[in-house]
């Protein structure tokens, strides 16, 4: 928890996602306006905000779950456009978990970790079955491999979602509200893999409203209102002594 | 307690529902005695079944005549004043009615094309045939050439040519119904993923082509393909008029699975899509492993039910000068050899039966697959 932390010491120069001048449309709603924030290597960043205000929409421009149509989005060195290629290229090496799981429910917990990794990365079917036992005891699920989706319980399920995504190796992982969705005692078994996944190094992005996850693991918080970036700052800044008048109302709410 | 505080101090066991009156006299009080308007309409239902039952029992068996050589056998006379059915018509014309006027030496390669046909449903429908996979390529690739080559003539393995004009009764309502039915499904799908594409040219094409077909009745759609098409095409190369037929019917077909297979991808959840776009899937790949697959499952009812229509549907081709099932039936009906008061009846009423159990066995697999499904993704 030291501030902007992981920013010099990646190898690489390029930052893993850059966005710069964004604007975006849902017809003539104006839902993101001039967004610019830039994640460094094995950063961690948190973002929150009332509902409403584009939080989730900016990480699916990310991925390239939605388009935008002004400034740029560059994602490991990859300039997204309509492209199919960059787009490829960019969502082999971004992990998306989302709120709803969005597991496939007609395959086995098994199949569902090892689809991607056989059809879009080539690998042979026994390789993938061992990637997918790993990242199943690295969510400390390794005994529900055979079963459906639709038998597991919704912090189960969504564990899976989280293995799933790493099955693929990524380079950055993106959190969509990932215990929005979940009863109250399934919580904390998915914030505490996430937890672990960030002390293993790996660059997050995350949409949540669990203050206490952000608290222990951001580098910098994103707060967010009516389509714009309000407020960057460290946690414990951001939490002792928010600058903007928004941020000071929503955490006066929350907290 | 009084205060309206609580702490349980024990445990209450699960314990079985109380017991229910299962003997015979109380489930047919509680289902078919239970009022008033329950015991009328149970005794309108005895009613009604008291007045069809008899007459089409006498009919069909009781009165019904097995055995004969012509029309003597099924005329009333002193001492047989009431007649039934004419079985004896239906069996001594059955073969017409099952191969028309396939050469009765070539007949049995007809025979073995409905074995092989019934292998590959049976492989392909049933809960416990092994290797699926197998199975569709038996049935889409192996079983038309196969079968093109045993009915039409094949000269290196020996089989002589029969032309199209001979094939006749359940032969031709088979051919046509599986043609169709074969054809219309990955038609439909492709029609309906084209219907929702963002690329406006084809979603154009789709759009235009189901509305076009699906706004004109069949008999339109055969009679252009066999009247209209040669008009346009050079006569060196005028198809053969089952195969017109055919592809009229396919395409037919085609238009309506578009809309079947539509409404079951619509119902797939948007969380789907993104899931597989977020992990890297190409649009085939999302839609081949885990769109179609569960929009299909979901569809199966709704596709065998366009089916059981197409499958009566084929009767139509008659218009076209092909001599389908009911049309053998038609033309043997008026031979005079066997011209009698009850010949059409008995025709009609065994096209009857026939469409019915075709039908019948249809529905009643939508019927268990829907039962299969109603379990949702548990095994």
């Amino acid at each position: 928890m030291s501030g902007s932390s992981g920013k010099q010491d990646g190898k690489s120069a390029i930052p893993a996602v850059e966005i710069a001048g964004m604007h975006k449309w849902f017809g003539d709603f104006h839902v993101l306006r001039d967004i610019n924030l830039t994640v460094a290597r094995g950063e961690r960043i948190v973002i929150c905000g009332p509902s409403g205000s584009g939080k989730s929409t900016m990480i699916r421009c990310i991925n390239r779950l939605e388009d935008y149509q002004q400034g740029r989005v560059v994602v490991d060195g990859v300039l997204l456009t309509n492209d199919l290629k960059s787009i490829d290229e960019v969502r082999r090496e971004v992990g998306m978990v989302f709120q709803h799981f969005n597991l496939f429910p007609h395959l086995t917990v098994m199949e569902n970790l090892t689809l991607a990794p056989i059809w879009v990365r080539k690998m042979p079917k026994k390789e993938a079955e061992e990637v997918a036992r790993h990242y199943l005891e690295r969510v400390r699920i390794p005994e529900q491999a055979g079963k459906y989706p639709g038998q597991l319980s919704g912090g189960q399920q969504q564990r899976v979602a989280i293995a799933r995504a790493l099955c693929m190796n990524p380079k950055i992982m993106l959190f969509d509200e990932p215990t929005s969705a979940l009863d109250p005692e399934m919580v904390k078994e998915v914030l505490q893999t996430m937890v672990e996944l960030a002390e293993s190094g790996m660059t997050m992005l995350v949409v949540t409203h669990e203050m206490g996850f952000a608290r222990q693991v951001a580098d910098r918080i994103v707060f967010m209102d009516e389509g714009q970036i309000v407020e960057i700052d460290a946690p414990s800044e951001f939490f002792a002594n928010p600058k903007h008048e928004r941020t000071k109302l929503f955490l006066s709410q929350i907290l | 307690m009084g205060d309206g505080r609580f702490v349980r101090t024990e445990t209450v066991p699960a314990m079985p529902p109380p017991g229910r009156d299962r003997a015979l006299v109380g489930w047919l009080r509680e289902h078919l005695f239970s009022g008033p308007l329950n015991i009328g309409l149970t005794l309108l239902s005895l009613l009604v079944l008291w007045w069809l039952i008899p007459p089409l029992l006498n009919f069909l068996i009781l009165d019904a005549v097995w055995t004969g050589d012509d029309r003597a056998a099924c005329i009333a006379s002193p001492e047989r004043p009431r007649v039934g059915a004419c079985w004896a018509f239906v069996i001594e014309r059955i073969n017409f009615f099952i191969y028309g006027f396939y050469p009765a030496e070539e007949r049995w390669r007809v025979d073995l094309f409905f074995a092989l046909l019934a292998i590959g449903i049976v492989w392909l429908l049933a809960s416990w045939a092994p290797n699926k996979r197998l199975g569709a390529i038996y049935f889409f690739i192996v079983l038309p050439i196969v079968s093109v080559m045993l009915l039409l003539g094949f000269a290196p393995f020996g089989l002589s040519y029969v032309a199209t004009s001979l094939w006749g009764g359940v032969l031709v309502t088979v051919v046509v119904s599986a043609v169709g039915i074969v054809f219309s499904l990955p038609l439909g799908i492709l029609l309906a993923l084209g219907r929702r594409s963002t690329m406006p040219a084809v979603r154009l094409f789709s759009i235009i082509f189901i509305e076009f077909v699906r706004g004109v009745p069949l008999i339109t759609v055969l009679f252009m393909a066999s009247v209209m098409l040669p008009l346009f095409v050079p006569e060196s190369w005028s198809p053969d008029k089952l195969l017109r037929a055919l592809v009229g019917v396919a395409l037919f077909a085609a238009a309506y699975m578009a809309e079947v297979v539509r409404a079951g991808l619509q119902a797939i959840p948007r969380g789907q899509y993104e899931g597989a776009q977020a992990l890297g899937l190409s649009y085939w790949q999302m839609m081949g492993l885990i769109v179609l697959p569960q929009a299909l499952r979901i569809t199966i009812p709704n596709i065998v039910n366009s089916n059981i229509a197409l499958f009566k549907d084929t009767t139509l081709v008659f218009i076209v000068g092909i001599f389908d099932f009911l049309r053998t039936i038609e033309a043997a009906r008026i031979d005079p050899k066997w011209a009698t008061p009850v010949t059409s009846t008995t025709g009609y009423a065994f096209a009857a039966i026939f469409y019915f159990l075709c039908c019948w066995m249809m529905s009643r697999y939508a019927k268990s697959v829907e039962r299969r499904l109603a379990t949702g993704y548990r095994r």
